[in-house]
């Protein structure tokens, strides 16, 4: 019996092994995104067309910052283009925004988001710090006012909402008439109350202040609005194991605990945990943006250490510093110290104590 | 206690309320195939013996070409510490003494004997057969391993019978017979245990005599409940052997993760299970040791899963060493062409060039997979997700060694504990980039070991440099010395000669005083 003459050209790596789990870069990214879905598309209700246009704009800017990147290499833009990661970074730039920001400030963040802060540090998994991020820290800098203008919720449907091309006016031409529409975030209005003087127990306790709510019926961008969403889309990634527990259990406990013990003491200068949790960028901070694989440690030690740090800085910011949110900047400082989180916090070896010297051999036991 | 040292007790406290995670838990993929009735191949017109079966130098042949041998008859001698008899595996003529591509993927050659079956079967007799293993000493009962030609069935192919001697001087308490077979698709162990197991358990009881253990463990995966059934059952007489169901998780069947979910120990880096006074062998060893101390056969077959989405009718066959994966192929079917031809299992076999490749005492399967089983995807950029650092057993980080590697510093990689991989592909197998970080290792390893052995090649240049220099030195003053001493004794000579003549001068002149 003689064999048959089966000689095989294998593709891809010589070396074992020859099965794959089955996961893929894109699918995460995917998963991602739809898990922000829900959160995003109520933003898209609670402020109708002109957060539909901004978002549209930032996320095709970020395609578009990627692509012409990977044009300058000399490089095929379209395979990484479908890795999902740069229209995330644009997705959870606009969720930062003020929903009914001008355009340019969508386009401008989104490129910088991809061009300075991804690829120039070499593209997907080189960067050091959240692109999102980055270019959301670099648009507040540089354009304040725009940054902090927020409108109260004007749902799709109801009275006085723009339609498509009004939103489209809007977006591209500015608002028309600020003054009707232009609301106060909670953060900012107790940090302009606290600066006025006033203690937060009047300040909040006033007809005219913010509502909180957990279901986001309120003034801020499309990220923070709606808690329950942010919050069910990030529980779905843990359940999913796309990300774990323990960056977001511990940012959202390095804030609560800081904010629980401070506002027992003094009431007058601190805002409640509750406030702090459901108010700006923490939950869509803890879930989505400091839970980047990329910028964020490689070990759950790490991550926990990495989580707290997160949370401690956003409520250190929010507090004492001089603007009202924090989570950026927090999240950028924790980026910058995880390359030394990961020097130092190192899983065991197998067979050798955390220096990595051999263990002892115990004594032989009959 | 060091502020380092608490920190560490602190981490370690942390990770262990977290539960230490390691390996990954593949689709086994293990039936149909386990489950079907065990097969024997028809006998191949030719098989190709290598002469190389086992860690360690190849075996020595002591036959001609031309000559008739016996099934089970010695063709060639173990030839070093640890090397390994081969024996034939049918009777016949042998062909030839020559060479065929070896199971790895480079397609590399090695030595083999080309035996031309008569198709006959006429075992050799044995004189040993009819002895009782247990009146025997255990350095006798390992002799006759090592005549057998055993090796370990595990894949690692080291010689069984220097595995029993260092038990036995070890002074080891526990045998740990690893019945895990981890790696999916494979499950040759599986039917061995359930077709074999009162075989298994009487070369357990000629292990313990053999190595002086007084209990034997046999660990098997509970994704295996027949065969943990069967060699319950074959056990029970016995109460020194117990067989302790492990949870199925890749790689179960590393020799020290087996032994640290049975004992809870930890086998120290660079040590062995046996400091800590045990000993792992492979269940199919423990059958090779029956068949050799009872029948006095040696290993020339074993059993071979046959397994893949390219496979007709996939099982486990009975192999005589020396077949190739060609006729083992051919026998099993194929309905369609395989994307990649694996010897071993998924996760650490080698793939095969072709199949005109030897089955060898290590081949525990033969993999016909298609493109859709072994997906394979163009490696994209680490995204640094930490996957692979969850998935690593050793606990290793491997996306930092690749990224070591991929820039040039192996060094960097070594002081991330490169030389602690096992190489299980753990990594591997859940990076969704798809890097192939084990053909990273793999390079990285065979860089350094060829570093290494041009180090020692420099020493021995520098060495025997130093040695030619220093002998050249000693000679020259050797040399020098010689010469002086030649020139003082000339000296002294001439000297005497000078003092000499002069007294006899004196003596002249005193005797023409006298005369």
């Amino acid at each position: 019996m003689n064999p048959e003459p089966l000689t095989l050209v294998p593709t891809g790596p010589l070396a074992s092994p020859h099965a794959h789990g089955g996961g893929r870069v894109t699918w995460v990214m995917a998963k991602v995104m739809l898990a922000l879905a829900p959160a995003t598309l109520y933003g898209f209700w609670l402020y109708g067309w002109p957060a539909v246009h901004l978002w549209t704009i930032t996320v095709a800017c970020a395609l578009l910052g990627e692509a012409f990147s990977l044009r300058l290499m000399q490089r095929r833009a379209m395979p990484v283009l479908l890795d999902g990661s740069a229209a995330l970074t644009g997705w959870l730039l606009a969720l930062s925004l003020p929903p009914w920001a001008p355009w340019w400030l969508g386009a401008a963040g989104g490129l910088f988001a991809t061009v300075i802060a991804k690829q120039i540090f070499g593209g997907l998994g080189q960067n050091l710090f959240n692109p999102a991020m980055v270019a959301r820290v670099a648009l507040l800098i540089s354009f304040p006012v725009p940054m902090t203008q927020w409108v109260g919720p004007l749902p799709l449907g109801s009275l006085g909402a723009p339609d498509f091309v009004q939103g489209l006016q809007i977006t591209l031409g500015g608002i028309p008439d600020l003054d009707a529409v232009a609301s106060a975030s909670l953060l900012g209005y107790a940090k302009t109350e606290l600066s006025r003087g006033v203690d937060l127990v009047a300040a909040l306790g006033g007809a005219q202040a913010p509502a909180l709510s957990f279901v986001g019926n309120r003034a801020g961008s499309l990220g923070e609005t709606s808690a329950l969403l942010i919050a069910a889309g990030g529980l779905a990634l843990i359940f999913l194991r796309v990300i774990s527990w323990h960056i977001p259990m511990a940012m959202l406990l390095g804030i609560a605990l800081p904010a629980l013990v401070a506002h027992a003491i003094d009431p007058a200068r601190h805002m409640a945990a509750s406030a702090h949790l459901l108010s700006g960028a923490a939950l869509l901070g803890a879930f989505f943006i400091a839970t980047d694989y990329v910028t964020s440690p490689n070990t759950r030690l790490g991550q926990m250490v990495f989580g707290a740090g997160c949370g401690l800085l956003t409520w250190v910011i929010r507090t004492w510093g001089g603007y009202p949110e924090g989570v950026a900047f927090a999240v950028l400082l924790m980026n910058a110290l995880t390359p030394a989180i990961d020097h130092v916090v190192r899983p065991r070896i197998y067979g050798r104590d955390r220096r990595g010297r051999p263990q002892e051999p115990p004594e032989a036991k009959p | 206690m060091g502020l380092m040292e608490k920190f560490h007790a602190f981490l370690d406290l942390l990770e262990h309320g977290s539960g230490r995670h390691w390996g990954v838990h593949p689709d086994d993929r293990k039936r149909p195939a386990a489950d079907a009735p065990l097969r024997g191949l028809p006998l191949p017109g030719r098989l190709y013996v290598p002469l190389q079966q086992h860690i360690g130098a190849a075996a020595r042949p002591i036959v001609l070409v031309g000559q008739k041998v016996l099934k089970g008859q010695l063709l060639a001698e173990a030839q070093g510490a640890t090397s390994a008899a081969i024996h034939a595996p049918t009777s016949g003529t042998i062909a030839a003494i020559g060479e065929i591509t070896a199971p790895h993927a480079s397609g590399l050659p090695f030595a083999a004997i080309t035996l031309a079956a008569d198709g006959a079967e006429r075992w050799i007799d044995s004189a040993t057969a009819a002895d009782d293993p247990f009146s025997l000493p255990p350095a006798e009962v390992a002799k006759r391993v090592a005549a057998a030609g055993v090796v370990g069935l595990g894949g690692a192919t080291f010689p069984s019978a220097l595995k029993l001697g260092l038990g036995l001087r070890a002074k080891i308490h526990t045998l740990i017979l690893n019945g895990g077979e981890c790696e999916p698709y494979l499950s040759c162990d599986d039917r061995l245990m359930r077709d074999y197991a009162l075989e298994i358990v009487d070369g357990i009881r000629i292990m313990l005599h053999a190595t002086g253990a007084q209990k034997a463990l046999i660990g098997i995966e509970d994704n295996k409940p027949e065969a943990i059934a069967t060699m319950t059952a074959a056990a029970r007489a016995f109460a020194e052997i117990e067989v302790r169901p492990v949870p199925a998780r890749y790689p179960m069947g590393s020799e020290k993760h087996l032994f640290s979910e049975l004992t809870g120990q930890e086998v120290p880096a660079d040590g062995r299970t046996t400091d800590l006074g045990a000993l792992v062998h492979n269940v199919g060893t423990a059958w090779a040791v029956h068949e050799a101390l009872r029948n006095g056969r040696p290993l020339v077959e074993r059993i071979v899963t046959v397994n893949g989405g390219a496979i007709a009718f996939p099982g486990n066959i009975r192999v005589p060493v020396g077949a190739l994966v060609g006729d083992v192929l051919a026998f099993a079917g194929l309905k369609e062409s395989p994307a990649r031809l694996v010897m071993g299992g998924p996760m650490m076999g080698s793939l095969l060039p072709h199949a005109r490749v030897p089955v060898v005492k290590g081949t525990s399967g033969i993999l016909a997979l298609t493109a859709a089983e072994a997906t394979m995807a163009d490696p994209g950029p680490c995204i640094r997700c930490g996957s692979c650092a969850r998935a690593c057993p050793v606990g290793l980080l491997p996306l930092e060694m690749s990224a070591r590697i991929a820039a040039g510093e192996l060094n960097g990689a070594v002081a991330f504990g490169l030389k602690d991989c096992l190489a299980c592909g753990c990594c591997a197998f859940v990076c969704p980039s798809r890097i192939p970080l084990v053909q990273y290792f793999n390079h990285a390893k065979g860089e350094l070991a060829a570093q290494g052995r041009a180090q020692l090649r420099n020493e021995a240049a520098r060495r025997l440099a130093a040695a030619r220099a220093e002998r050249i030195e000693r000679e020259a003053k050797e040399k020098a010395e010689a010469a002086a001493r030649r020139k003082a004794e000339r000296a002294a000579q001439k000297a005497a000669e000078k003092v000499a003549a002069e007294a006899a001068a004196a003596a002249g002149a005193a005797s023409e005083v006298e005369s």
